[in-house]
């Protein structure tokens, strides 16, 4: 210990905030210019119209105004309105733009959470479409909403997307439908008309669009089940944009609750529909859609609350520079000049907390979306092949039963040294589109839910730390970095797009999967190695407080509580749900560690970060440190809440006690250091060089 | 004017501006602290200059914008990322330090030469834009330097406006004392215009000329060529900061004039 106090000393500190090649190499778009481009456009949005609205108050009001709607023409003006699109439809990036969109969102939020709302909405409202449309439902919508070329004479569409519906009907339990359908008008041979009615509630974008894209069941023997649907402002009947959300937060996006009651043909029915029997079947049922949209339409809005905390760094070290500044009290030069409120560890060490938990958050989300750029191809080439051999419904299940020991194969090889492994079964695995989905998605399914969870959930409680940090400033208007209107943002990015419970039901459910279990032991494996090479790290305290986490998930499984009740059980909330907050603690964490040394590896080939990389990879394995440290002591309280929280009697559980004893002594002893490099972490913070000003108008 | 006009802008980062910089002194002659690790951005005037040619080129079909840059190359990159989504144009990279202990004789020399490859430059069509100072370096005389070994000899200092008139002869409106201005008209091509702001915005960023100009950035950035400009020989006898510190505030509806009159009595120290 007295070893990493010299170390202390003699590292070399950060010597200025981490720039843009530095959040390349570690978000990994150092190769993508095209998305460089579009951080760029996002910024100068963010820090220009976004940060000017804000400053003049555009977030007093609740309605949506002109004032407001500069933001969507500065979207459409920069290019943030056609991030989503292909080039075939107008946009400008080929493949995948998770990372893209989650960028957008980062950059936004960093300013203001509303304008990423609002720019998302529209991105929301689309994605019914574009994951499930039919070719002429894309080839249509699509277009109309990139905005109009030089020359062109258009307007430009804005979609909503309407799921949510006034009490008692869907919020969080999206099966319970009131929406409805039915055909009004059937010629034969021709489209049949449809009726629909759909009541929102807290409908995002509604003060504004021109289309909405609504889940409704089916009102009519007619027409089997539910779908998504799309409807037009200027169809036949009722589009009300109802009543203006007296929001909280987010008040530069538009919320309210429509009434809509319109006539529509059943083309707008998304994916399309087959007839049989006289019976109208949608393609995808609304849960089918909604499920493939949410889980990627999550990730940027768990990056936006950890965008949050990231902005947050810059402002708390100028308050805390400079708040003794300008009186009797400090002359220049002084300490109490020079470093204001950096003279208290406390001050240091809880900015040393925010930074971290945003760093982890940030690291979670965008592997998120980097998960997703490479799952979508892969997801499209599985439908095909699945289309192809006409496998569905059941069949569909029982052969991913049976490719699941291919996928564990393919893990395993992967896994051992090239050396080692039969090559050609390697490869075979590893072109197998099917094998490669199922890896893909089992990580998929939670990263995604884990993400939004913890990001936004964790992510709001720190930012009221940072908020604090600012004292009385920090929760008025004129707090610089606006970090009292974050602060009560992250709420509503923990609630929209499925509050935290939603998150937890669904990783309550998918962390069983034993695709997902195989990988989350190799991870152990590996983050070993990572704490053989890098101790510094954290690395062991992480994969300790894995391996405990692991353990208790079986002990979990296999156990009754005092009352011989099984504990896990999915509707058994106290069980399930904090043991699913403790894995996204370790996810975060793990991420974190991953980004920092790929910093490490790749920061050399960058001349411009040749002066300063050693004290950047020192800060940022510091946070990683703590970060990690943090998140095996959250752990470890929450596996021995479980584990012994539901015996009355320690003798019901001897054996399990002395190896839980066991591994939990690991997790707390590998916590060895983790204070002196949050020591290290936080003399960096009181050094480090910032800017004279904010970059945008407060 | 058929064909339009060629249009050559020098011009590269600085340290942004609302950075802290701060001089050090370094192994190889004065410097700013970090200087590499500081987001840089387009030199204001260049960046004046840049806008202006792009406005040119585009009411007047044929022309064509190059930019030359001598930077870092690494750092001209990241700058791309913003700039080169503004306006098209052609890169022309000159992989040397772009800092403000340069000797301008040999930054000149450079800009020169770099402008002296470009492939089917047509010098009769030629006009040189730059600016008429830099936010690193304010000596003012870069651009004339590139004028002179380039040749042109109609040079334009601290211009804020071009105007092609119908016969084809430049009114050129340059900055005199007193928030006067010098009107000239030069006959053609080829000339030397610094700029001081012009009056044009910053365009926004458009990702569809980003992608067209990224096509060729890259390859210009990859193949840059080190260039050799510093102070190497060069004895600074001494270094002085201005007595006046930078004191930056952040105000609210401050009217202008009061800001001048602060700002006026910040300057008289
Ligand atoms: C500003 C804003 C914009 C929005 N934009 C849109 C939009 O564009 N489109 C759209 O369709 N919707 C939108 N929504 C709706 C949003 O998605 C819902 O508010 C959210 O999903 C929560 O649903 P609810 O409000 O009905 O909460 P409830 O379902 O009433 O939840 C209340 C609490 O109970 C918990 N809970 C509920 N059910 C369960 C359960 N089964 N198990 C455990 N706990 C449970 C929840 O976690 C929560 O803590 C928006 C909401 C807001 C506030």
């Amino acid at each position: 210990m007295d070893e990493s106090n010299g170390e202390n000393k003699v590292a070399e500190l950060m010597s200025t905030l981490p720039g843009d090649d530095v959040r390349q190499i570690m978000w990994r778009f150092e190769e993508r210019y095209e998305i460089q481009m579009v951080v760029q456009s996002a910024r100068s949005i963010a820090r220009g119209v976004v940060a000017r609205l804000v400053a003049e108050g555009a977030r007093n009001s609740h309605e949506w105004n002109e004032k407001k709607a500069q933001l969507l023409t500065g979207f459409d003006e920069v290019g943030l309105t056609t991030v989503f699109m292909d080039p075939e439809e107008g946009g400008f990036i080929a493949g995948p733009k998770n990372l893209a969109l989650s960028l957008v969102a980062f950059e936004l939020s960093w300013v203001d959470g509303g304008a990423a709302t609002c720019s998302l909405a529209s991105n929301l409202a689309l994605s019914p479409i574009h994951e499930k449309g039919t070719p002429e439902q894309k080839q249509t919508y699509m277009s109309r909403c990139v905005p109009p070329l030089p020359g062109e004479d258009r307007k430009v569409w804005r979609g909503a997307f309407a799921l949510t519906e006034p009490l008692p009907y869907v919020g969080v339990d999206t099966g319970i439908l009131s929406g409805r359908m039915r055909v009004v008008e059937w010629k034969d041979g021709e489209e049949p008309l449809l009726h629909v009615e759909k009541r929102g509630r807290f409908i995002t974008n509604m003060g504004f669009a021109n289309f909405v894209t609504a889940a409704v069941d089916s009102d009519d023997d007619r027409i089997k089940g539910s779908a998504m649907i799309i409807l037009e402002e200027g169809d036949e009947g009722s589009f009300d944009r109802g009543a203006t959300t007296l929001k909280l937060v987010h008040q530069l996006s538009s919320t309210s609750d429509p009434i809509l009651s319109l006539k529509v043909p059943a083309s707008r029915i998304i994916g399309g529909y087959t007839v049989k029997e006289g019976v109208i079947i949608p393609n995808c049922n609304h849960g089918d859609v909604i499920e493939s949209v949410f889980r990627r339409t999550r990730v940027p809005v768990a990056v936006m609350s950890s965008a949050k905390l990231l902005s947050a760094v810059e402002p708390v070290i100028r308050y805390q520079r400079t708040r003794f500044r300008g009186g009797s009290a400090s002359s220049a030069g002084s300490p109490r000049y020079d470093l204001g409120l950096q003279q208290k560890e406390d001050a240091l060490q809880r900015l040393v907390d925010v930074w971290a938990c945003g760093e982890a958050g940030a690291s979670l989300g965008f592997a998120a979306a980097r998960l997703f750029d490479e799952f979508d191809p892969i997801e499209r080439e599985k439908e095909s092949i699945l289309a192809e051999r006409g496998i569905k419904g059941r069949a569909e299940v029982k052969m991913f039963k049976e490719l699941e020991k291919d996928a564990l194969e393919y893990l395993s090889l992967d896994h051992l040294p090239e050396a080692e492994r039969d090559a050609a079964r390697f490869q075979k695995l590893a072109e197998d589109t099917l094998v490669q989905f199922m890896i893909r998605e089992s990580q998929a399914n939670v990263l995604c839910p884990a993400c939004k969870l913890w990001n936004t959930g964790y992510g709001a409680t720190m930012m009221r730390e940072a908020v604090s940090l600012m004292g009385g400033y920090g929760i008025t208007e004129d707090c610089p970095g606006f970090l009292g209107q974050k602060w009560m943002d992250a709420q509503l990015e923990a609630t929209y797009e499925g509050p935290e419970a939603v998150q937890r039901r669904q990783l309550s459910i998918t962390i069983n999967s034993e695709l997902f279990l195989a990988q989350f032991r190799l991870w152990i494996l590996d983050l070993r190695g990572i704490a053989g090479r890098r101790p510094q790290t954290g690395a062991t305290a992480l994969a300790n407080a894995m391996e405990l986490w692991l353990w208790t998930l079986g002990y979990l499984q296999g156990t009754k509580d005092a009352d011989g009740k099984p504990l896990y059980h999915s509707q058994r909330h106290g069980v399930v749900f904090p043991f699913v907050d403790a894995l996204c603690w370790l996810l975060a964490s793990r991420q974190q560690i991953l980004d920092m040394l790929v910093l490490e590896e790749k920061g050399p080939q960058n001349p411009v970060l040749t002066e300063g990389l050693t004290g950047f990879v020192t800060f940022f394995s510091d946070l990683c440190h703590v970060q990690a440290a943090r998140s095996a002591a959250e752990v470890g309280r929450i596996c021995a809440e479980l584990v012994y929280g539901y015996q009355r009697d320690l003798a019901a559980i001897k054996d399990d006690d002395a190896t839980f004893a066991v591994l939990r002594h690991k997790v707390d002893a590998s916590l060895a250091g983790a204070r002196l490099f949050k020591d290290r972490a936080a003399a960096a913070v009181s050094k480090v060089m910032i800017p004279e000003a904010l970059d945008y108008p407060m | 004017m058929d064909g339009g006009y060629h249009i050559v802008v020098c011009g590269s980062i600085v340290p942004d501006p609302l950075q802290t910089l701060a001089p050090v002194e370094g192994p190889t002659g004065p410097s700013l602290k970090n200087e590499m690790m500081l987001p840089a951005v387009l030199d204001p005037w260049a960046g004046h200059a840049l806008y202006e040619a792009a406005h040119l080129a585009k009411n007047m079909p044929g022309s064509k914008v190059w930019l030359v840059s001598l930077g870092p190359k690494q750092k001209l990159q990241q700058l791309m990322m913003s700039i080169a989504q503004k306006v098209s144009f052609e890169l022309v990279v000159l992989d040397g330090p772009a800092g403000g202990f340069t000797d301008p004789c040999e930054v000149a020399s450079v800009l020169a030469g770099g402008i002296e490859t470009i492939q089917g430059l047509d010098r009769s069509r030629l006009l040189l834009f730059g600016g008429c100072a830099s936010a690193s370096r304010d000596a003012g005389v870069t651009m004339q330097m590139v004028g002179e070994q380039l040749g042109i000899t109609d040079q334009f200092l601290g211009v804020d406006e071009l105007v092609v008139q119908p016969d084809g002869t430049l009114k050129i409106l340059e900055r005199s004392e007193g928030g006067q201005y010098q009107v000239s008209v030069c006959a053609a091509a080829p000339a030397l215009l610094a700029w001081a702001t012009g009056n044009l915005p910053e365009p926004p960023n458009n990702p569809q000329i980003g992608m067209a100009n990224m096509r060729t950035v890259m390859p210009a950035l990859q193949k840059a060529l080190p260039a050799k400009v510093g102070a190497e020989g060069v004895s600074f006898l001494s270094v002085e900061l201005p007595k006046q510190r930078r004191e930056t505030r952040i105000v609210r509806d401050m009217p202008p004039d009061e800001i001048a009159r602060e700002i006026v009595d910040w300057i008289k120290g």
